[in-house]
């Protein structure tokens, strides 16, 4: 019997699996980065174990000339470094994929599979009579391999060695060894394993303008085109990188140049208690200020957030959301802090929530959320995840309009108090839910006022008083439903076809959703999709689920939040949504979508034998 | 209790400061507190200080905590902007409110429950960065607001109002602010006016970290036989190693110490000076270990060492450390803080 082959070109999924530390990270971006020099979008995805060395890593290559970026689900060729893994690795594979390992010691029969390709290479070998010291061996192994993948699979040789020279710019004595390791793999590979592998990659030119960046990268980068001057953090995984990157950034583009000086503070602190504290002071005195977190802190900064609501101050709130609850799966990815966001702190409390898709949004809603949090005087959450966070992805350049002015909301100057303008921090004086502030030192005799997280008139004077209580909680309430017409617009991707369902996605499920949406239209399924982007929701979102008669609405966490969300906050009657909900811990795929929304449909479309009458 | 605002009649008489407020100027709504609260009298010697510093009241921002010490920031310099924040993180919010403006004057006023029991944490994270504040403890070994628990700086042994007997070991507060590195450390004692205005003026010139903490006697809960915070006790447990006067500019200075009582130490920030009368003679004020025995001896007597404990000479504050801008942050727009649509160009080059 043969066994079947997968051929493809410029579309598959590679899945290299190792062992954590042991230097594959660089040789597995260079393979990805490959692609896109050649023109090819791919879309990378490290999967990583809570820890330093020694534990399972697998670093999963999409590779689409569609450009779909998303996760497809399965898995075509598995590059197989970890014997810890090895069974599950293979089980992983298509039928008819590949698996690429070393061979140095020969391996039973039995511990294959019969319906792929085995595809062996001594790696250890060839490394070990290359090279003498422990690490060069560990090292160099990976680029040997990386060398016969290339020659396997139609990576142009120059373009991987072109990459290595960047790599290793000014660091000549490195750069050399390193493309010999190259050159033994793709030696090795032309001689001994021609025509093994049915994927391949074929120069195209669809990268374009793309970027290819962290989605973390660019949420600092949002933070300091948007003007953030003070950013105060304690270390979590996914969101340590928006810090490092902020510091990065600002050390580049934030120092004065007459005087050296830093326009920029970071306070790594004490824990997330004092880092929302902090952004809160700073806020409250007139200063951008922003804080990146994961929900493990969302929760410890919860009766600061109320604090902020109450009192009416600017902050920024990035979480970067990975697996709850409690420590959950620190390092994999989900989106299960909505609803501990959307009414963060006791009491009735509702917050602004933004949902970037990729990089490019990162940057833009970073710096909205600037806008927004002093727009509204109110805390203001980005909420992206690890998927986006902590894996490079293509996208649209930035973009940054000179024009552009930071919108820094209703503040009432000295210049304002002197010509006589009425000031009463907590009275909504133009019907929008939104005060006035005042900075501190401000003036010297008008202006100032007490603020506290207890009750107070419109004065801003304590106030236990029903009637003071309720105006300030009405308002409150105004403000928010006023912030939909401030924050970004639902976007739909309308179906080829006149559509009966719907689909409402948000955050980093886009990308699988996209390449679902096409998948689903080949087979004759038609959805109009809309892609939430901000809570709370704007009219169109109501609007778009009424026009079907079922929205079905994808998410990754356990208990539908994004539903419940559109339940009570749009009114939408439970009934017209089907929630199809991925919580693994992986990246949503674009099959897995597919599948989901194929059954319900074909089930849907079923007509139910006519019921009795009277029934 | 009464909500209602003080008369703000300006007598032509009131004798004004150099930036022409009179103390009346300095003062805030009508306390709610109980009558005799130690709390009041640091309020009272707050706003002495302010005025004798001619700061203008609305240069001055007054953050606190939570409990009755922390509410006191509405009782004094009612023309600044003060913020009431949550229990034990008043450290935290005066920090970030520091960053985003350095040229006003901050003041932290907090509980011995909110700096030692709930946020002992952020008390001493402060300290280690040196924020430029005055840094007020009312400490009464009790939890004023919530009736009368014992705090963390309640002494072992102490009773409370109700009989039982404290077992834990206390904070101390001071000791704690010395090993974290605040650069000006003073106790003093909310009855003793002479003793606490100086001391206040000086936290407030001094260009770091500022911790002052006050036996403030909780009259309610906390003034009884077998407290350890009670006025009687604190009048007869008092070792003040030091008097101390401060003159914000030199030409101040009257010499009416004699000769050899007296030490200058640390400068504060627009140079003013800090005249301390020795009241113990082996003690150093800006020897740092050797205040932290002395502490420690006094504490094991029974004793409440009062005055002006340690005032580094070379103090620094945050914003010298992360090396900030000149101007205050809460004025840079984005013509100063935003890299324009060239810079990005080139960013998203590097990116392909
Ligand atoms: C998170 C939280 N827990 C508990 C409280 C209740 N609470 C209010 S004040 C206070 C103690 C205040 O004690 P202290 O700081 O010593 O101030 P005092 O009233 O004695 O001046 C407590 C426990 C609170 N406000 N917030
Ligand atoms: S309860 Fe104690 S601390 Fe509170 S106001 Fe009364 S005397 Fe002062
Ligand atoms: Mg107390």
């Amino acid at each position: 019997m043969s066994v079947k082959r997968i051929e493809a070109v410029n579309d598959f999924v590679i899945k290299f699996a190792n062992v954590n530390g042991s230097g594959s990270a660089s040789a597995n971006e260079l393979f990805a980065r490959a692609f896109l020099r050649m023109g090819i979008p791919v879309s990378p995805r490290n999967i990583f174990p809570s820890n330093i060395q020694g534990l399972p890593t697998w670093y999963e290559v999409r590779v689409s000339e569609n450009g779909w970026l998303g996760r497809r689900g399965g898995c075509d060729l598995m590059v197989a470094m970890n014997p810890q893994t090895w069974a599950q690795d293979l089980k992983e594979i298509d039928p008819g994929g590949y698996l690429f390992y070393d061979n140095t010691k020969p391996l039973p029969k039995s511990r294959f599979r019969e319906d792929i390709h085995v595809v062996g290479m001594p790696l250890t070998e060839i490394s070990n009579s290359a090279y003498t010291l422990p690490r060069e061996r560990q090292l160099f192994k990976n680029i040997i391999g990386l060398g016969a993948l290339a020659a396997l699979i139609g990576l142009e040789p120059e373009v991987i060695a072109e990459l290595i020279g960047e790599q290793y710019k000014g660091k000549e004595k490195l750069l050399k060894p390193n493309l010999n390791a190259l050159q033994l793999g793709l030696n090795y590979a032309r001689e001994h394993l021609k025509d093994a592998i049915g994927l391949k990659a074929k120069r195209a030119y669809a990268v374009g303008e793309q970027i290819f960046m962290e989605g973390n990268a660019a949420t600092a980068l949002g933070c300091v085109y948007g003007g953030a001057t003070v950013c105060a953090w304690y270390p979590i995984t996914p969101s340590s990188s928006v810090a490092e990157a902020f510091t990065n950034y600002c050390s580049k583009l934030r120092v004065d140049k007459d005087t050296g000086k830093n326009k920029f503070a970071i306070i790594q602190a004490e824990d997330e208690l004092a880092s929302i504290g902090i952004v809160t002071g700073a806020g409250w005195n007139g200063a951008r200020a922003f804080t990146a977190t994961s929900g493990p802190g969302i929760s410890l900064m919860s009766e600061f957030i109320g604090l902020a609501y109450f009192a009416e101050i600017p902050a920024t709130i990035i979480d970067v959301q990975r697996g709850g609850p409690s420590t959950g799966m620190p390092t994999r990815t989900q989106q299960s802090d909505l609803l501990a966001c959307a009414y963060a702190s006791h009491g009735d409390t509702k917050h602004v929530l933004l949902f970037p898709e990729d990089p490019h949004e990162c940057f833009t809603m970073a710096a909205d959320c600037l806008d927004l949090a002093e727009r509204l005087q109110t805390p203001v959450f980005l909420m992206t995840d690890l998927d986006i966070g902590m894996n490079h992805r293509l996208c649209k350049p930035l973009k940054w309009d000179d024009a552009r002015r930071y919108d820094r909301g209703k503040v009432m100057t000295a210049e304002m108090l002197d010509a006589g303008r009425e000031f009463a921090r907590y009275k909504d004086l133009d019907g929008d839910g939104i005060p006035f502030r005042t900075y501190p030192g401000t003036h010297e005799s008008k202006g100032a006022y007490f603020t506290r997280g207890t009750s107070k008139n419109p004065s801003a004077i304590y106030s236990e008083a029903g009637p003071d209580y309720q105006y300030n909680m009405q308002r409150l309430l105004k403000k928010h439903d006023f912030a939909k017409t401030l924050v970004p617009k639902p976007l739909l991707t309308p179906s080829r076809e006149p559509a009966r369902f719907g689909a409402i996605y948000y955050g980093s499920t886009s990308p699988s959703m996209n390449e679902a949406l096409e998948s689903l239209a080949q087979q004759g399924i038609f959805v109009n999709a809309l892609r939430v982007r901000a809570f709370p929701f704007a009219d169109e979102i109501q609007d778009f689920v009424h026009s079907h008669s079922k929205v079905f609405v994808i998410e990754q966490n356990r208990d539908a939040q994004m539903k419940t969300l559109l339940v009570n906050e749009a009114h939408i009657n439970p009934a017209s949504l089907v929630s199809i909900l991925h919580y693994d811990g992986a990246p949503i795929t674009a099959r897995f979508i597919t599948k989901e929304i194929s059954e319900i449909a074909a089930a849907l479309n079923v007509r139910p034998i006519k019921r009795d009458k009277a029934a | 209790m009464t909500y209602l605002a003080k008369p703000r009649l300006h007598h032509p008489t009131l004798k004004k400061n150099a930036v022409g407020y009179t103390r009346r100027d300095y003062e805030g709504k009508v306390s709610t507190l109980c009558a005799g609260c130690g709390h009041d009298s640091i309020s009272a010697a707050l706003i002495e200080a302010f005025w004798q510093l001619d700061i203008q009241p609305h240069r001055v921002a007054k953050l606190s905590g939570i409990g009755c010490s922390s509410k006191t920031p509405d009782y004094f310099l009612g023309n600044s902007h003060g913020f009431n924040t949550v229990h034990g993180r008043m450290p935290s919010v005066l920090t970030g409110a520091n960053l985003a403006n350095r040229d006003l004057t901050y003041i932290g006023v907090s509980g011995d429950g909110d700096s030692a029991s709930i946020g002992l944490g952020q008390f001493a994270h402060v300290m280690r960065r040196g924020v430029n504040m005055a840094y007020i403890l009312e400490n009464n070994g009790v939890y004023g607001l919530t009736k009368g628990q014992f705090s963390a700086t309640a002494d072992k042994g102490s009773k409370a109002k109700k009989g039982s007997v404290n077992s834990d070991s206390p904070v101390d507060t001071v000791s704690l602010a010395l090993l974290m590195g605040a650069t000006f450390v003073a106790r003093s004692f909310s009855g003793d006016k002479q003793q606490l205005v100086p001391l206040v003026k000086a936290a407030i010139a001094h260009p770091g970290a500022a911790f002052i903490d006050v036996i403030s006697p909780c009259v309610a809960f906390n003034n009884h036989e077998g407290s350890t915070k009670s006025y009687d006790y604190v009048r007869a447990h008092n070792e003040a190693v030091n008097r101390l006067d401060f003159w914000p500019s030199r030409e101040a200075i009257t010499a009416e110490y004699r000769e050899g009582e007296v030490i200058e130490v640390a400068a504060g920030a627009e140079g003013g000076i800090l005249k301390l009368r020795k009241l113990a003679a082996d003690y150093d004020p800006s020897d740092k270990i050797s205040a932290i025995t002395h502490i420690a001896r006094a504490a094991q007597k029974g004793e409440v060492l009062t005055g002006l404990l340690y005032a580094a000479p070379d103090a620094e504050d945050l914003h010298a450390h992360l090396n900030t801008y000149g101007a205050a942050f809460n004025t840079l727009g984005a013509k100063e803080l935003c890299p324009g649509s060239g810079v990005l160009e080139r960013i998203n080059a590097s990116l392909r």
